[in-house]
């Protein structure tokens, strides 16, 4: 092991082309899509599938790395999986992180089938993505009564054991791409939603399991979508749940509820898995709002003297310089987050910090921006407006800044959730 | 490749320094700054680990090739044990280094192995000067040039160990650009100031105002001979020296916080179980380590020659500078009234902390 920062060959080519999608086919829809909440930009949903379905995997998963036979110099080559998917969401979320949240693949609903279920619940659940039509899966966790406290879940799951199926009760709110993953349109295909609910609320967390419920699913109801800040073009949805039957191996993990919290530790795998990712999007959001901001001002004949002490700097360009500060460093800490899941390390405390760090200095640079750009930063005319109502759920959604806060303090502290709430 | 882990032979060193600062210099940090002094046995031992050895190819006396990315990693964990103690082992660098980057190969030949032959040996440099809005890239000390020879004159402020120093490098401007000259013990017009700078912190290593009336170099004592050198490299180094020694202050005092943080007991729980607290402490390690992760790229620059290295190694200063200081004042803070007497070592940290907005020229790596 050495400590390097060289792009590799395979991440830089990527980035290259969803560069290009993100110029050509994002950029010129942005404004539109952010205007027409919950219209579908299906041209770029197109595209995308079948980019991805010609490189091998329909999806925006970490693709298994394989080593090609009589290919002995590259099994050696060390995985980026994870690396590699950072690099992609930060460059499909610098053309409009709306548009990334409707790409097809699974997203967090794959996500929690990579990291809660059995090989075979893998292979099953996530074929699907690489298939003729794009589709899509969504996350149920959040309730109205639950969001930051996930173990306060009351959706209720009891096993029907004559007919050997999940009863599954309650209502899920905010879950992202949810009406295009249970009601597909006919453009799409069967996508399914992973629902988070209690097989026994007397274990608390340990009660807590991930069922996959089908696109269609009798009893499964979108009650609404949400109109929101920012992110317009993604949908988030609130789901109903009145007496939803799943086929009991539709339980992703353990049925048995041992008095552990296994079950817990499934959303939360899933979360050290996503939350460097949630971190490399709203940092692509940012790198736009920034480049915009050095652009303009470069037209503006603003010139930014790096080199020069602080004391000496113009006031813009202490910002300017700052936010390449905050940026960057946020940027490493993704790459360092994922670079650890690629390489089977442990990673919960640094996934956490890359999400606190990028939660903060992507508000806080999309909100300079604007600030310095003046009548053009509020100005709908231009993008920049959008960037900072897109950029702020970087530090709400997959545990908001304060959530993540805990669990970095708690794993400096060695404390339990008991000892720091 | 991205890659986040020091290769073995960097972790031998980081294991050596890390027991060297916790275990020799921070225990004689307090005493050191109350007393301005620094044992010398100290330092000696400091020496003795090879950092600066290590550096410099065989050729010139060493065993290693210098790595700015390892220069890093040491630095930190030096400056975890005390800054002014870290400084002082790695003063002869501020001499060596910056011939070993641009220095002619004369140069290279007879000083190098001189400075890192036996026990540690004053060499210096002068770069810092005595004004608010110091500049390395506009030094106010100028260079010219007087037939075959460079005359300087100016005044340098903390400038390390310059009373005993053999020689020193002084950094001035010549036709507005910054260069470096190596200035020998007792040359004509060059006077060290009997009394030694007096400053917020850093008190255990002596530094001094150094005056220049007129003082000839020839030019084969110019840095890089004749053509010069080229003063952004040097810089640059001196810049990540700073960044990590830096996050090294920093994470002392996040260390000492947060323990002290689990023993505190305010209201009948633990002030660690606190958000508040609790809260600084995540922030802290966070930006510790986003400005560890920003310098290491720098360095890794640095190393690998990337164009814009000298842009990186300024932002990862910068930004450690200001990480510093927000670290170090919670660090205080944490300890609430206690934090600001002088038992514990925060307030030092602070200060020391303070220290990194101008500290470009005490070190290099
Ligand atoms: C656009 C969007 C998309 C989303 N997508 C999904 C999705 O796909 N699937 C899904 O399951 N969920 C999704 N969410 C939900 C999201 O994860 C939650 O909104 C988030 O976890 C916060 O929960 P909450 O909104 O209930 O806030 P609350 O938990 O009520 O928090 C309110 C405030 O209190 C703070 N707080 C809470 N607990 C503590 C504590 N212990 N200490 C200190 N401060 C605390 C929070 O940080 C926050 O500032 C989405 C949300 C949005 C807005
Ligand atoms: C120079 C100096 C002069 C002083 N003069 C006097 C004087 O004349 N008379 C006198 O009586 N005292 C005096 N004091 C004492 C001073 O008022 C206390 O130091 C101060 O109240 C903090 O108490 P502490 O030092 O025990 O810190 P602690 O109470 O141990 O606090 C440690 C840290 O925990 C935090 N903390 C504590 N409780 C909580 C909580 N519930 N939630 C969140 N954070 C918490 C604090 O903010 C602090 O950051 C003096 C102190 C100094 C340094």
């Amino acid at each position: 092991m050495t400590i390097e920062f060289e792009t590799p060959k395979p991440i830089a080519q990527t980035q290259f082309v969803l560069k290009t999608v993100a110029e050509n086919m994002m950029r010129p829809q942005s404004r539109e899509m952010d205007e027409n909440e919950h219209e579908i930009p299906f041209g770029y949903i197109e595209f995308m599938h079948n980019a991805m379905r010609s490189i091998g995997g329909g999806s925006l998963a970490p693709k298994e790395e394989k080593p090609k036979e009589g290919d002995e110099k590259k099994e050696k080559r060390p995985p980026i999986a994870y690396q590699n998917l950072a690099a992609q969401i930060e460059m499909l979320s610098w053309g409009d992180v709306g548009f990334y949240l409707v790409t097809p693949g699974g997203g967090l609903g794959a996500a929690a089938v990579q990291a809660a279920g059995t090989p075979e619940q893998r292979a099953k659940f996530l074929a699907r993505f690489n298939e003729e039509k794009p589709t899509f899966a969504a996350m149920c966790m959040t309730e109205a009564g639950a969001g930051s406290d996930t173990s306060a879940i009351r959706t209720r799951a009891v096993l029907d054991e004559a007919a050997n199926e999940w009863v599954i009760n309650g209502e899920k709110i905010f879950v992202t791409a949810g009406e295009k993953s249970f009601n597909p349109r006919e453009q799409f295909g069967k996508g399914f939603i992973v629902v988070w609910a209690n097989i026994d609320p007397t274990a608390g967390r340990a009660g807590m399991r991930a069922f996959v419920v089908e696109a269609g699913t009798p009893g499964v109801k979108v009650v609404g979508l949400e109109r929101k800040l920012g992110i317009r073009a993604s949908d988030t949805a609130t789901i109903s749940l009145v007496d939803v039957r799943v086929p009991f191996e539709n339980i992703l993990g353990s049925p048995t509820v041992e008095k552990t919290t296994t079950g817990f530790k499934g959303a939360m795998a899933t979360f050290d898995a996503t939350r460097p990712l949630v971190a490399a999007s709203g940092i692509g959001v940012a790198r736009a709002a920034l480049e915009f901001l050095k652009e303009k001002l470069a037209e503006g004949g603003v010139e930014i003297r790096y080199g020069l002490p602080r004391n000496k700097l113009t006031a813009v360009e202490k910002e300017v310089i700052d936010m390449e500060i905050q940026l960057r460093s946020a940027w490493l800490m993704v790459l360092k987050a994922v670079w650890m899941a690629d390489n089977k390390k442990p990673n919960a405390l640094e996934s956490s910090m890359s999400k606190v760090r990028a939660g903060d200095v992507v508000t806080k640079i999309t909100q300079k921006a604007v600030e310095i750009m003046g009548p053009l930063g509020y100005s709908r005319e231009f993008l920049l407006e959008k960037w900072f109502r897109d950029a702020k759920i970087t530090d709400i959604y997959e545990g908001t800044g304060q959530i993540n806060r805990l669990v970095v303090a708690r794993q400096i502290l060695g404390y339990s959730g008991k000892e720091l709430r | 490749m991205y890659s986040f882990e020091p290769n073995e032979e960097q972790q031998m060193l980081v294991d050596a320094v890390g027991k060297y600062a916790q275990n020799d210099l921070r225990p004689a940090a307090h005493d050191a700054e109350e007393s301005r002094e620094l044992p010398k046995k100290l330092i000696s031992k400091g020496w003795e680990l090879g950092f600066l050895q290590a550096s410099i190819p065989e050729a010139y006396g060493g065993f290693g090739d210098r790595s700015a990315v390892t220069g890093a990693l040491a630095m930190e964990e030096f400056a975890f044990g005390d800054l002014a103690g870290a400084l002082a082992v790695l003063t002869p660098s501020l001499f060596a280094m910056p011939i070993l980057l641009g220095g002619s190969e004369e140069q290279k030949q007879e000083y190098l192995p001189k400075v890192i032959e036996g026990d540690w040996t004053p060499y210096t440099a002068a770069l810092i000067e005595y004004v608010f809005d110091f500049d390395p890239t506009a030094l106010k000390t100028t260079a010219t040039a007087d037939g075959g020879d460079y005359v300087l004159s100016g005044e340098k402020a903390f400038v390390p160990f310059a009373k005993d120093a053999e020689a020193m490098i002084v950094y001035a401007s010549l036709d507005g650009k910054t260069q470096g000259f190596i200035v020998p013990k007792g040359a004509a017009g060059l006077s060290v100031a009997d009394e030694r700078e007096k400053l917020m912190g850093l008190n255990a290593l002596p530094m001094y105002r150094v005056k220049l009336d007129g003082v000839k170099v020839p030019a084969a004592k110019r840095l890089g001979g004749e053509a010069g050198h080229d003063f952004e490299l040097i810089l640059a180094s001196m810049r990540i020296a700073s960044a990590s020694a830096a996050v090294g202050v920093a994470k002392a005092s996040l260390e000492y916080a947060t323990n002290y943080a689990k023993e505190r007991e305010a209201f009948g729980v633990k002030i660690a179980q606190k958000q508040a607290i609790a809260f600084m402490l995540a922030e802290m390690a966070i930006e510790i380590e986003a400005m560890r992760l920003l310098t290491w790229e720098a360095a890794w620059k640095l190393d690998t020659g990337k164009e814009d290295a000298a842009q990186a190694a300024y932002l990862a200063f910068t930004g450690a500078a200001d990480m510093a200081m927000m670290v170090t004042d919670r660090g205080v803070q944490i300890l609430g009234g206690h934090g600001y007497i002088r038992e514990h070592p925060v307030e030092l940290w602070m200060r020391n902390g303070r220290g990194f907005a101008m500290l470009t020229g005490l070190a290099i790596v």
